[in-house]
């Protein structure tokens, strides 16, 4: 089912009547059948705009559509959605069975085919053998999916996960992730999921919106707006190692860091923020950009070069090129950016320039 | 070496404590069951005759007001308990769902807790004074005629029937302000989360609320039939020392009260004895239903 937010403010008011916008003017269509991240630093209004999704908030302004239906006003019990919380939730005192059950018994599904779903549902999540354990002797892991499997129960319109990796050590988000992924793609439920991490976002989600400070920054398929970033926050936000930003000038058609040239635009002469990804240079025999190299980690199949420049907003760059160039510390070398890998931002705005 | 300082230190920390608990609860509680098996204690005079194992519990049986006293206790204890448990528990929720005015009605709740008994106990007293009294005055309004709560000659029930209010009343102030720290330490996010799944407010407090307050509810309930048990303050607080209404003198006369009768007559031989045997059958009362209490609640109660 479509979801379609339009206008979407959320004011909070603290006690002395200071107001914080964390929505603000949010419009998005998230597509039916899709896995969505809502991505963004933390404090951007992601996990607010997913509470008013789910009815748990009121917004204080705007609409949200499931499909045709407006459902701004409609209580949570009645929009038919499956939440899970950041810390999962779990009924301490119930079993997992008792747990995934709790759903189906509040619709007064009968309780032969009550127990046959909340079989069913524990086995695709691959928690079908633990149905008698209560959830302090389960793992994080199990936790995880145990909770996915109660807001699934029900087979809710939209599924809605806050943080649901954030608990889980490194190993086990890897592995949750994928299998959030698959989950989403056996029941095909519109599901919608918060996170900090953009990595996280980024590896499973079909389209990622990305938020800061209550205001919608792009949305779109995550290789897409990597690629094609509309505003520098957006660039610096994607991306490991992030993308290395350089002052830098626009000059008769000519993109400047310093007084090496690295690209070519149409736009007209202004003060810019040049970004260049870290794997978007190439070392070359002769070039305007010649630098030394500080580092160099090799790991793996990447070189990274650490490499220090004056026209930068940190101390040094990374250039991750491949193995096989033998460079060490010290080294002077040329480089060479790639055309596609080079994005001009506005000084002032961080808006993309042309 | 050093696990020993600090267990030294440790004993140091617990002497005030420990001096204040020998004194006046282990010693009495030994001398009591010392006292019960002893014959014809003379108390001013130090002196006994020999032995006995059963005497002394047998004139608390054969004590005229035994039988009542045992009544009313039980009476007392099974229904003010359950009774004020349960208001407590409902009182708690509402107060924990209300914003506005939460913090005067809190404080409104916990008064009687700082309030002395005796006090409040005249009060009821009055609140049930056959010609005067709020509860009559407001039955009046339903054109029922004035009953004889606790005045000259009321009957035990109506007089019963008071003191359980009170008592109810009494107890409910420690309970609510358990029970709301309890609930205030309940995740929120579990009610989100039953709200997610469309449960119907009677169901979250059975399912969610009632389970997770458990220990608090266990260890409330625990602790107040122990002390229904040694029923006394509140008779004397609505009826004073006659423990019942006027002309029905000793109506309500509890366990804890025969002792203190047998005490009054200490001078008398044996009548030690008795008052410590009465104290150690309420004793033994108290312990197996606290016994039963706890084997019954273990599937119950979950931390």
């Amino acid at each position: 089912m479509e979801i379609r937010l339009q206008n979407l403010t959320k004011v909070f008011q603290s006690k002395k009547a200071e107001e914080t916008v964390a929505v603000n003017n949010l419009d998005v269509t998230i597509p039916s059948g899709k896995l969505i991240g809502l991505l963004g630093p933390s404090g951007c209004g992601k996990s607010t705009t997913l509470y008013m999704i789910s009815g748990l908030l009121r917004p204080t302004n705007g609409k949200i559509f499931f499909g045709e239906d407006d459902v701004t006003t409609v209580p949570p019990e009645e929009r038919g959605i499956g939440l899970v919380f950041q810390n999962y939730a779990l009924y301490p005192h119930m079993t997992v069975q008792q747990n995934i059950m709790f759903p189906l018994e509040n619709l007064k599904v009968p309780k032969d085919e009550a127990l046959q779903q909340a079989q069913d549902i524990a086995d695709l999540v691959g928690i079908g053998n633990l149905m008698n354990r209560k959830p302090a002797q389960l793992s994080g892991g199990q936790q995880q999916r145990v909770a996915i499997a109660r807001a699934l129960v029900k087979k809710p319109r939209v599924l809605l996960l806050d943080e649901p990796l954030s608990n889980l050590d490194a190993r086990l988000r890897l592995q949750t992730r994928e299998e959030i992924k698959r989950i989403q793609r056996e029941t095909g439920i519109t599901t919608i999921f918060v996170t900090h991490d953009q990595e996280e976002a980024m590896s499973i989600s079909d389209e990622i919106i990305l938020m800061k400070e209550g205001v919608k920054q792009q949305m779109g398929h995550p290789q897409d707006v990597y690629d094609d970033p509309d505003n520098l926050f957006v660039a610096k936000f994607l991306g490991t190692p992030p993308i290395n930003v350089f002052d830098g000038v626009v000059e008769s058609k000519k993109v400047k860091i310093g007084k090496a040239t690295v690209t070519k635009s149409k736009s007209a002469d202004q003060e810019v923020v040049v970004g260049v990804r870290p794997e978007g240079f190439n070392i070359v025999e002769k070039s305007d950009l010649q630098v030394q190299v500080e580092f160099v980690e090799t790991v793996g199949r990447d070189t990274t070069l650490i490499i220090k420049n004056p026209n930068q907003e940190d101390k040094t760059f990374r250039a991750i090129v491949d193995a096989d160039n033998k460079v060490k510390p010290g080294d002077k070398i040329h480089l060479d950016v790639k055309p596609h890998k080079v994005f001009v931002f506005n000084r002032e705005t961080g808006e993309l320039v042309e | 070496m050093l696990e020993e300082k600090h267990n030294i230190k440790a004993w140091f920390y617990l002497a005030p404590a420990m001096v204040l608990l020998l004194v006046f609860t282990f010693y009495p509680i030994f001398n009591a069951f010392f006292l019960v098996f002893l014959k014809d204690y003379n108390y001013l005079q130090g002196t006994w005759d020999g032995f006995t194992l059963t005497e002394n519990f047998r004139y608390v049986f054969k004590n005229q007001n035994f039988a009542q006293a045992m009544t009313n206790t039980l009476l007392i204890t099974f229904v003010s308990v359950p009774v004020s448990v349960i208001v407590a528990l409902l009182v708690s929720v509402w107060l924990n769902s209300i914003k506005k005015l939460r913090g005067t009605f809190q404080t409104i709740f916990f008064l009687p807790y700082v309030t002395n008994a005796i006090a409040i106990g005249m009060a009821f007293a009055f609140m049930f004074n056959q010609n005067y009294g709020l509860i009559n005055t407001f039955l009046g309004w339903f054109g029922i005629n004035p009953v004889n709560w606790v005045g000259l000659g009321a009957s035990w029930s109506n007089a019963m029937f008071s003191l359980l209010i009170y008592t109810v009343w009494l107890g409910m102030a420690f309970k609510i302000m358990v029970f709301l720290s309890g609930l205030q330490s309940i995740d929120k996010q579990y009610y989100d989360a039953a709200r997610v799944d469309s449960t119907k407010r009677s169901r979250i407090f059975r399912k969610i609320t009632v389970p997770l307050l458990s220990p608090m509810i266990f260890y409330i309930t625990i602790t107040s039939f122990i002390g229904a048990f040694k029923a006394y303050t509140e008779v004397i607080g609505m009826f004073g020392e006659r423990l019942g209404p006027a002309g029905n003198d000793r109506a309500l006369i509890t366990v804890v009260a025969l002792v203190y009768d047998a005490l009054d007559r200490s001078g008398a031989p044996g009548a030690l004895s008795e008052a410590a045997a009465a104290s150690i059958i309420l004793f033994g009362i108290t312990l197996v239903f606290t016994l039963v209490n706890m084997q019954v609640s273990k599937k119950r109660v979950h931390y």
